[in-house]
């Protein structure tokens, strides 16, 4: 994996390269070696050890900036890099919005280091994956079902430098397992993403799919209509995930937002609150921005109430505030985007939402979310892999899937119980730390054949 | 390079592959969008790299790298090796690959002009033209445009002799026109939404689909549907338009056609499917009027290709004939699970740091004899509605149970478009919905959409496909309910 030293050695060289030549070179430099290996019907399917590195390069020039990716690292690679984005930018009309590059001599300039990488977990290589494989397949065959999904192990590299003396390096570890146990007529879940592969424990992933898989047996069909539900996390997670980008001061000046107008106003119920915070311990991101300004946390909702919004520089210069260090690589469309969201939780575990409910249905994912209507937030998509009644405080059987049309603010206006906020990781959106939840008068519109 | 390929098969088979095939590809990219009348984003990109996959003790494995010199190459090679190596320590059975000639072949994809060539000035100044016009249009909150270009060399070798380069270009271009007030936003596209239209082509489609000439009429389009009359809830005949025709085949007929996602393979993220093995040759999947192609040879097409990404020939295979499932998108290493005699050539990576899956192709539509869009709306029922371009999709992880939005729909009343309708949806359930179609027009009326974002794999690639259609209209299919969320409706 590329490290800190030649990081710096490939920006130094860039913005030497390109004094003189423009205005400013910004250099962002991404690296992963995120190896996976793939298993399905209780065999290994694939297996993946990709490594690729890539440079990019914005150059700003009269006001104007272009911006030009390659994965040639060599000085010569990198100096023809920033020779073409000059060239490109030249080409550009100018850009009346566009401010001079970052300098770290601004006040604020402090980047909280946080600490995700791990060597154990860098080094985890084919047949240590493996042999996590073959305990998942173990469990599958001692239950008499099939066992698919991927373990995954690597590690990840940031780094961002300009030609005003900025620099940032950031690297993480990753590790990940999913796991789907199937059965004739049923199937279940499970599964972690964390910074160290040491706190992935693949057996216990496995049984929770299994007894998962096991339970849902010979679904029922229930009719769609409105009804309580209890979300798992990973339910959650790919649910909120179509929310995080309203809370951008881009999509907001663009008219995109589902907020506009709505910051100080209270939209949702009491019990959201809801902060983007890469310090917190159960976040993986880097702790700076794509313009290398350090991320602050930011409170998006307290208790209901529509808070801030996030913003990268350009956004800020248009709303006359603080730039919260959320920017894209500019240039960008979307300008900005929370990365490390934070929903606070409450008491109530998930067996407790099940006991004290009279009729429910508990939901292990949500599948093929997508957004209906941007401006109510109706949602819609399915259920998977583990979809339950809840009668009279215990499951009762497992259920056909079905398919769900809501609308996230009427959603979370309806939270009636919140579990412990924890890491998850679903396949919708990116990893978050949210808690598992029950919400009243679900709507589900339809049902499938399975 | 190619020495570099060949060393990579050596070192591959010196210590202990039965098999190895080598991808060198050599990308150029680029992406321009503006917003209103600037400049949004302007981001070029090139890269290059190669993939290698071997076979060893029967398993799978697959490493990259783009450090393309011999220590380079041979570091990665070896990955390859360990990690196939500890994938048989996970195997029941061994990996048998179906047979395939050995080719030595050069394929260029169909272009007149290549974008490269043309200077982006005059990209931009396409799509700003657009955008002054969309702008004009009093209600128009946002404009949006996009182009995209993408040139890839690619370079395959295998241990079994073949040696095939192919070059592909492929090129995009779409505008959008946004209309927000307090609580509502309407949004037009052209030619289609999620990025316009997407073909295996030059330059020359840009100047086809005419952004400028259609801007102005998708602006006021966006703002009539603020005050348009939202799409009424019940069962109705739908007429489907082309594009949004195409993206309705990609999700429930394309995906559940992947024989890896039959079998299994790809339960944990994708999903399965409903067209399980046992029901090949048997399953009435739609009416008898309905036939689907996988066609990876149809010019332009953004699927198309000489030869697959294991070296198979490019093929034209049914999937369904008369109505009835006949066919698979297929691999050489799944073939020989379901009795085929040879892969039906649909193994694709997204770049060469991913390792080749089952991609679909150009699944297709064939035209029907029902004449012109025009003619299907004057032959067709008062109360039948018809939706056009894509807003919103999602589909069950077996492709049942469908529900698609479009940005907008029509009530057709005596043979016309009578009443404009927003918030439009429909849904169903595959084989029901496909069984209930009775009419698809004519080949005057078939267009070759592309859509470049499909998405799947672990880790997720993104593929590039294609999907011809002409419109088609089918009976009784529940609309409306999608934004039917509140307990009174």
């Amino acid at each position: 994996m590329i490290t800190r030293a030649q990081c710096k050695r490939i920006i130094d060289l860039a913005t030497a390269h390109g004094k003189g030549e423009c205005d400013g070179i910004e250099v962002t430099i991404s690296a992963s070696d995120l190896a996976t290996s793939r298993f399905a019907n209780n065999e290994m399917t694939q297996n993946q050890s990709p490594y690729a590195v890539a440079v990019s390069v914005r150059a700003v020039v009269d006001g104007r900036q272009a911006r030009i990716s390659a994965n040639d690292t060599t000085p010569a690679g990198v100096r023809r890099l920033v020779d073409n984005a000059i060239v490109a930018a030249r080409l550009l009309e100018k850009d009346p919005e566009l401010l001079p590059l970052y300098s770290p001599s601004a006040a604020g300039h402090v980047c909280i280091p946080v600490n995700q990488y791990d060597a154990r977990t860098a080094r985890c290589g084919a047949s240590e994956r493996a042999r996590a494989v073959a305990a998942i397949i173990a469990v599958a065959r001692a239950s008499k079902l099939n066992a698919s999904g991927v373990f995954a192990t690597g590690s990840h590299v940031t780094a961002i430098g300009n030609s005003e003396g900025l620099f940032g390096f950031h690297r993480r570890t990753e590790a990940e397992c999913s796991i789907t146990m199937t059965g004739p007529d049923s199937s279940g879940w499970s599964k972690d993403n964390q910074t160290r592969a040491s706190l992935i424990d693949a057996r216990s992933l496995a049984e929770i799919a299994a007894k998962k898989a096991l339970a849902s047996a010979n679904p029922i069909e229930i009719p769609a209509g409105r009804y309580d539900v209890i979300l798992e996390p990973a339910a959650v997670l790919d649910l909120l995930g179509f929310l995080w980008q309203d809370f951008t001061g881009t999509s907001v000046t663009d008219k995109l937002s589902c907020f506009l107008d709505k910051v100080g106003q209270k939209m949702l119920g009491d019990n959201i609150t809801i902060v983007d915070d890469v310090t917190n311990q159960a976040q993986a991101g880097e702790p700076f921005d794509g313009e290398g300004l350090p991320r602050k946390t930011i409170v998006l909702v307290e208790n209901g109430v529509i808070a801030n919004l996030v913003h990268g520089r350009r956004s800020a210069a248009r709303f006359g505030v603080q730039p919260t260090g959320h920017g894209l690589p500019e240039p960008s469309t979307y300008g900005e985007a929370p990365l490390n969201v934070v929903v606070s939780g409450g008491n109530t575990s998930l067996d407790e939402m099940i006991r004290t409910s009279e009729k429910a249905i508990l939901l292990t994912r949500v599948w093929y979310v997508r957004e209906v209507d941007p401006m109510t937030k109706i949602v819609t998509g399915m259920t998977r892999d583990g979809t339950f009644l809840v009668e009279n405080g215990k499951v009762t059987a497992g259920v056909k899937n079905l398919r769900f049309n809501v609308s996230l603010i009427d959603m979370l206006n309806k939270v009636v119980a919140l579990g412990r906020t924890q890491r998850t990781s679903g396949e919708e959106t990116y990893p978050a730390v949210v808690p598992a939840m029950k919400v009243a008068d679900f709507n589900f519109a339809s049902t499938t054949r399975f | 390079m190619k020495r570099l390929a060949e060393f990579a098969l050596e070192v591959a088979t010196n210590n202990g592959a039965s098999y190895a095939d080598v991808r060198i590809i050599k990308q150029e990219s680029q992406l321009i969008e503006t917003k209103d009348l600037a400049v949004a984003a302007v981001n070029l990109g090139e890269s290059t790299g190669m993939g290698i996959r071997v076979l060893c003790n029967g398993g799978w494995g697959f490493a990259s790298t783009q450090e393309l010199t011999k220590k380079g190459v041979e570091k990665a090679a070896l990955r390859a090796v360990e990690t196939a190596r500890a994938s048989a320590t996970c195997l029941d059975k061994p990996v048998t690959l179906a047979p395939e000639p050995a080719y030595n072949a050069v394929w260029v994809s169909p272009h007149t002009r290549d974008p490269f060539a043309v200077p982006l000035e005059t990209k931009i100044g396409v799509l700003l033209q657009a955008a002054r016009i969309m702008k004009s249009v009093e209600g128009v909150t946002l404009a949006q445009g996009e182009m995209s270009f993408i040139k890839d060399i690619k370079y395959f070798a295998s241990t079994e002799g073949s040696r095939i380069e192919q070059t592909f270009i492929r090129s995009s271009c779409g505008i959008v026109a946004n209309a927000t007030t307090e609580g509502d936003r309407q949004t037009r596209s052209w030619p289609n939404s999620f990025g316009g239209q997407h073909e295996l082509a030059g330059w020359e489609m840009v100047e086809k689909w005419d952004l400028p000439g259609n801007a102005r009429r998708i602006a006021e389009e966006a703002v009539a549907l603020l005050t348009a009359d939202p799409c009424p809830q019940g069962m109705r005949d739908i007429i489907i338009g082309s594009s949004q025709l195409g993206l309705q085949i990609h999700e429930s007929c394309g995906h559940p056609s992947e024989l890896d996602r039959a079998l299994g393979q790809e339960i944990n993220m994708a999903g399965a499917s409903f067209l399980t093995p046992d029901h090949l040759g048997k399953l009435q999947y739609g009416s008898r009027i309905v036939n689907l192609v996988a066609d990876a040879t149809a010019p332009g097409a953004l699927g198309s290709f000489g030869f697959d990404d294991e070296g198979v020939k490019a093929q034209r295979v049914y999937l369904v004939k008369d109505g009835m499932f006949c066919g698979y998108l297929s691999s050489r290493d799944t073939a020989h699970l379901i009795g085929l005699p040879r892969s039906g050539g649909a193994m694709r990576a997204e770049s060469w740091s991913y390792v080749p899956i089952i991609r679909m192709t150009n699944i297709s539509l064939m035209p029907g004899d029902a004449g012109t869009l025009e003619e299907l709306i004057a032959s067709s029922a008062d109360g039948t509605i018809l939706f056009e371009t894509n807003k919103s999709w999602s589909i069950d992880n077996l492709r049942y149970n469908f529900q698609f939005s479009t940005e907008i729909a029509w009530e057709i009343i005596g043979g016309k478009r009578a009443r404009m309708l927003k918030n439009a949806s429909y849904g169903g359930i595959t084989p029901e919905f496909w069984n209930s179609c009775d009419a698809i027009c004519s080949a005057s009326d078939y267009i070759e959409w592309g859509l470049p974002n499909c998405g799947k794999g672990q880790p997720m690639q993104t593929m590039w496909t294609g999907h011809g259609a002409a419109p088609a209209r089918f009976r009784n299919v529940q609309v409306g309910m999608a934004h039917a969320v509140k307990g009174d409706e």
